[in-house]
């Protein structure tokens, strides 16, 4: 295969990814919402309401609440377009993805924290107490979020000597026994966590509730409606799903595609998507027996994160 | 590397992390909860250091240090909790996050100050040896950092625990006569910390050691 060909392979890779997770993403919510309602005893709506919700609300007319200003106009449409790039460069089928060397671990999680100030901007913009409330809160997360987030990063790219993710991924799929030691372990518990934490699911945030007390997520997004609040909703289930996808290609990245051939690469894609799945109806189902958090205990739970982030780089600097 | 070394380390994460969820957890009966896993993480330790260096006394003394560590003392702990109202730690003289913080700086202390001797000898077991650093020195900071007399034992466990793991570690365990005096010596003082902590309450209504700075008529 020439080098043009290969170029191509990584094309499509990152295409189909961003295609998958931006039309799966909202069934994964569905999904969850579902595993939810039936541990609950409730009937639930189905797979596919998250879609439904969707259509209904772009077929809307948009309505800019007054004073508002471009942070409020761009913030939806930058959550969605960072979901993208996110979810074209980070290697979830397979560890071939177009972006080669700028698929950096620490620009994607960038990009990621870009859509959530954005969000958090969009919040200060429509001056109502709720959304400044929310967007405090939501960088109050962040910040302490964000170092967690780098050592657990650091705690994996020591072992391969480099940030680049699919160096990551790849140096996993390789070597899948290594992925057994104690600072992989650690590092995935910190990562989880911190993915909890990004994503506003409990015991951090509840994304269920509209209770003005404990909300963050949502008391961000309270004034927006119509297609703005569609794209909002796609922009966090996208969020989710490519966070999902990333732990499960660091710490389980067994069937993740490693050649360019189409077989490989369909069966990565199929693999990608049950593992999302799984992973999703897991957190559904631990959500069901978990309370929120008290926001000043959110603090404790990610200092224990950062402590394990902390641990895992101690221990694969000095026992490797 | 070989299953041994790895089995090893998985066990001495697994001690480690219980320290860590003691410092994490501020509730009692978590603290004993964790106690067990990491008296079973110690007893895992001494069996598969038995396992690699042949010496089937080890296995007795895990099945020992097992019985003690991961059953009798929690056991012992966990009722006390139960025997008591107040079995939350209320009010610890530091902060859980500072708390975390403060250990993270202790494991990496213990990590740093524990290379000249993994330089020494470059065994897994070796290599292993600052968790059991680590430990002592997060026994200590829960013994000098909370108040009340039962997460105080707890403290003294995780520090006995760990010194217990620096024993295996660095000399594959002591004579098995002098490892049972020292559980024995442990057992007897958890029992006599348990029951002072009931006269204490039964006398003053709570067990928080600050109250005790004063004399009283």
């Amino acid at each position: 295969m020439n080098e043009l060909d290969i170029t191509a392979r990584t094309m499509t890779v990152s295409v189909v990814q961003v295609l998958v997770v931006l039309l799966g993403s909202p069934l994964l919510v569905g999904l969850m919402r579902f595993v939810r309602a039936r541990m609950e005893g409730r009937v639930g709506a189905g797979v596919l309401q998250p879609w439904r919700d969707t259509v209904k609300l772009l077929r809307k007319h948009r309505l800019d609440p007054e004073g508002t200003g471009p942070a409020f106009r761009t913030a939806p449409v930058l959550g969605v377009a960072v979901g993208a790039v996110a979810a074209g460069a980070i290697p979830l089928m397979a560890t071939g993805t177009a972006f080669g060397t700028g698929a950096d671990m620490i620009a994607v999680i960038g990009l990621l924290a870009l859509a959530s100030a954005a969000l958090a901007l969009a919040g200060l913009d429509t001056a109502t107490a709720f959304g400044g409330m929310g967007a405090s809160r939501e960088m109050t997360i962040a910040a302490l979020a964000e170092p967690t987030i780098l050592m657990a990063v650091f705690a994996l790219s020591a072992r391969v000597g480099s940030t680049n993710l699919p160096a990551i991924v790849a140096a996993g799929a390789a070597g899948a026994s290594r992925l057994a030691s104690p600072a992989s372990l650690l590092a995935a518990v910190a990562l989880a966590v911190v993915v909890l934490a990004e994503c506003g699911r409990l015991p951090v945030d509840n994304p269920a509730t509209h209770l003005e007390l404990t909300m963050v997520h949502e008391a961000m997004v309270l004034e927006y409606s119509g297609p703005d609040l569609a794209l909002v909703e796609l922009g966090a289930a996208m969020r989710l799903t490519v966070l999902l996808g990333l732990w499960s290609s660091l710490f389980v990245p067994f069937g993740i595609a490693t050649g360019t051939g189409l077989g490989v690469l369909l069966l990565g894609l199929l693999v990608f998507a049950a593992k999302t799945a799984v992973l999703g109806c897991v957190l559904a189902a631990g959500e069901v027996f978990m309370a929120k958090l008290r926001l000043f205990r959110v603090p404790e739970l990610l200092a224990g994160s950062f402590l394990l982030g902390v641990l895992a780089v101690a221990a694969s600097f000095f026992l490797d | 590397m070989n299953a041994d070394a790895e089995w090893l380390d998985v066990a001495c994460g697994a001690f480690l992390l219980a320290a860590v969820g003691v410092v994490w957890r501020r509730d009692a009966a978590a603290s004993s909860r964790l106690l067990a896993v990491q008296g079973a993480a110690l007893a895992a330790i001494a069996v598969v250091l038995g396992a690699d260096r042949h010496h089937p006394e080890l296995y007795a003394v895990a099945a020992g240090v097992g019985l003690l560590r991961a059953v009798v003392l929690p056991g012992i702990l966990r009722r006390a909790v139960t025997a008591s109202t107040e079995d939350r730690e209320t009010r610890p003289l530091m902060n859980v996050g500072a708390s975390l913080l403060a250990t993270a700086g202790l494991v990496l202390l213990a990590y740093v100050a524990a290379t000249p001797m993994v330089r020494l000898e470059n065994t897994p077991a070796a290599r292993a040896l600052p968790v059991g650093l680590a430990v002592v020195l997060i026994g200590m900071l829960v013994l000098v950092t909370r108040r009340k007399a039962l997460s105080q034992v707890t403290g003294f466990l995780l520090l006995d625990n760990g010194i217990t793991a620096i024993a295996f570690l660095a000399a594959a365990g002591v004579p098995l006569l002098v490892e049972f005096g020292v559980s024995f010596d442990l057992l007897l003082a958890v029992l006599v910390l348990r029951v002072l902590t009931t006269r204490l309450r039964a006398s003053f209504g709570s067990a928080d050691l600050d109250d005790l700075r004063e004399l009283h008529d």
